[in-house]
């Protein structure tokens, strides 16, 4: 798939995903919109998973560790192929399994997650794993600014730079707000590279929205006995002007006056994409 | 851990002394990964501890050190599982089932991997370090969590039993154990299944309902007793989760007491899930708990804890006559 053709199906994932939300009557807007296109690179380049090969023990495994952008990911699931589009109808319904956060009832999901900082330890055992098994498997997880506060990603810092896991890449979705605000006055995390470059990591920053510098990112081999962290910087709310950068987005869900504006922002954006 | 008396009664019933469970865990996992090379201990600077630095220097390859990080412990063995591996993932209890509480209730219950946990020196085991070392608590938030088969063996062969299961077994399993030298307390054709109770002795006038180490001083008490014309019934719950509902009823309406005896704090612990079975089937029996109670916990060894709190061979006959007013 082109560039192109990734640019155009964001912005047929990012209207589903908004629909999606509006129906549900909850969901976490702004971090699925921007950790969109990461998802969109690693399903439709860089995973070496599919309906078919889910349950191969030589696919490669993703874990969402910022599990409330769930919405984000069942949409690209769907479009995928591994359950039909109108099961997103009945996300957050009851007896649905469509839940807020990642269940395995959920076909091309690995792991149930959601409470923070659970999804970089799962990753290291799944890892390991491979290196056991000398599988050629990678995993990849996606992490949250506000996650990065929770101590269990630090032990688990410590425990892939040990263990030498070249097989693992850590994606953070930074965009630079959490619930109540700014990441560097709620809990600064900074400077995330060199911290991370500290516990014995390849650091990679990217554009979070720019696809050839995240398949590279995401496809570059990694440094030989090193885990990868790549920094993808991203925009929370991106795609529609009003949600961009304002952290209420977080976890706003759009009426349908919203709805309507943030659809047609997305048409807009995909007549230029169409012209160019 | 047993007065003069208790040694000499254990003599009577023909008891030998076992070893620590903690021994009989370790020694039956290195001699199953020796057949399975896919099974992995994960341990956070706990294979000393967990009794498994012969397993570690055998099997360099079937175990990961984690340092101390207990959160991180549990998500490695349950991504470990994820992926096809039989993980044991070993801690002290005391740590294991506070700290890493979240990873243990989403990432191995919820997600539903095949992960073992093991909560290494339990209850007081480490006495006289204190409470922040004593797990009085895990009995409780572990019952509290759904899709955990929850055991707490007795003696050696509970506990090799026990681990011979997890080693198989599809689904979570959290295994408790403690560090004190064990009496062999069952008979060479017992049979242990998972969520059944094993009857270690009968009787009709009371029923002592025990759960892991606690189950030899009840043992002892229910032959002190029988030198007294009391009749009691010792009843070893191995697991406590799932709860075999079928002999502790049994047993409320064949015995006209019953007494729980745990080594964890009288909240939440096998004492009130007791309770609980008998109450909501409508028997009505005479009934207590013995445990830690609700208050910080009296200095001492395991020894001297069990006994400030009456769970010793004396203070289970003085309930037990108490309870039934002989």
């Amino acid at each position: 798939m082109t560039d192109q053709e990734l640019q155009l199906k964001v912005i047929s994932l990012r209207r589903t995903m908004l629909r999606l939300i509006h129906n549900a009557g909850a969901g976490h807007t702004g971090g699925g919109l921007s950790c969109m296109d990461i998802l969109n690179v690693l399903y439709n380049r860089v995973l070496n998973v599919s309906p078919q090969t889910f349950t191969s023990p030589t696919r490669d495994r993703y874990v969402q560790s910022k599990g409330h952008c769930v919405e984000a990911l069942y949409t690209v699931l769907a479009d995928r192929g591994f359950f039909p589009a109108s099961d997103l109808d009945t996300v957050c319904r009851y007896q649905s399994h469509y839940v807020g956060h990642p269940t395995r009832h959920i076909p091309g999901i690995e792991m149930n997650t959601g409470a923070l900082g659970h999804g970089l330890p799962i990753c290291i055992g799944m890892a390991l794993a491979g290196k056991m098994d000398s599988a050629n498997y990678r995993v990849f997880t996606l992490l949250g600014d506000g996650e990065l506060a929770e101590g269990s990603n630090w032990e688990a810092a410590l425990a892939a730079a040990h263990y030498k896991l070249d097989n693992l890449f850590a994606i953070l979705d930074h965009n630079t707000l959490q619930i109540t605000g700014h990441t560097r006055e709620v809990m600064c995390n900074e400077p995330l590279a060199d911290k991370w470059r500290a516990f014995g990591w390849t650091v990679r920053c990217v554009n979070g929205h720019d696809y050839a510098e995240l398949t590279k990112a995401l496809t570059d081999p990694p440094e030989s006995g090193k885990p990868t962290f790549i920094i993808a910087n991203t925009v929370k709310g991106k795609g529609v002007s009003f949600m961009e950068n304002v952290a209420k987005w977080h976890h706003g869900v759009p009426n349908e006056t919203e709805l309507k504006q943030a659809l047609a922002e997305l048409d807009v954006a995909e007549a230029g994409l169409k012209s160019a | 851990m047993f007065t003069p008396a208790a040694k000499t009664m254990a003599e009577k019933l023909g008891l030998k002394m076992g070893r620590a469970n903690l021994e009989e865990f370790a020694a039956t996992l290195e001699e199953l990964a020796k057949a399975n090379p896919n099974i992995i201990a994960v341990t956070s600077d706990s294979r000393g501890s967990g009794k498994l630095a012969p397993f570690g220097k055998a099997l360099p390859k079937q175990i990961v050190e984690v340092g101390i990080a207990e959160q991180n412990l549990v998500g490695i063995t349950a991504g470990l599982a994820a992926c096809g591996k039989k993980a044991f993932g070993v801690s002290p209890s005391c740590f294991l089932t506070a700290r890493a509480l979240e990873q243990i209730k989403n990432d191995v219950c919820y997600s539903d991997v095949p992960a073992v946990l093991i909560g290494i020196s339990s209850g007081v085991s480490y006495g006289a370090l204190g409470t922040t070392h004593h797990s009085l608590h895990d009995l409780a938030v572990l019952r509290a969590i759904n899709n955990l088969t929850l055991i707490v063996p007795a003696d050696n062969f509970e506990s090799r039993e026990a681990i011979r299961f997890a080693a198989t077994a599809t689904k979570p399993v959290f295994v408790r154990f403690g560090k004190a030298a064990m009496y062999h307390l069952h008979q060479p054709e017992t049979k242990f299944e998972v969520g059944k109770a094993i009857t270690l002795r009968d009787g009709n006038d009371v029923a002592f309902v025990v759960t892991g180490e606690t189950a030899i001083h009840a043992v002892l008490a229910a032959a002190q007793l029988a030198e007294q014309g009391v009749q009691a019934r010792v009843l070893s719950v191995h697991t406590v989760k799932p709860l075999d509902t079928e002999s502790i009823l049994k047993a409320g309406r064949e015995c006209s007491a019953v007494i729980t005896v745990e080594e964890h704090m009288v909240n939440g612990g096998l004492g009130e899930a007791v309770a609980s079975t008998l109450l909501q089937a409508g028997v009505c029996k005479s009934f207590r708990i013995v445990g830690i109670p609700d208050e910080e916990t009296v200095p001492g060894a395991q020894a001297d804890i069990f006994r400030h709190y009456g769970i010793s061979m004396e203070g289970l006959t003085e309930a037990a006559v108490k309870l039934i007013g002989k």
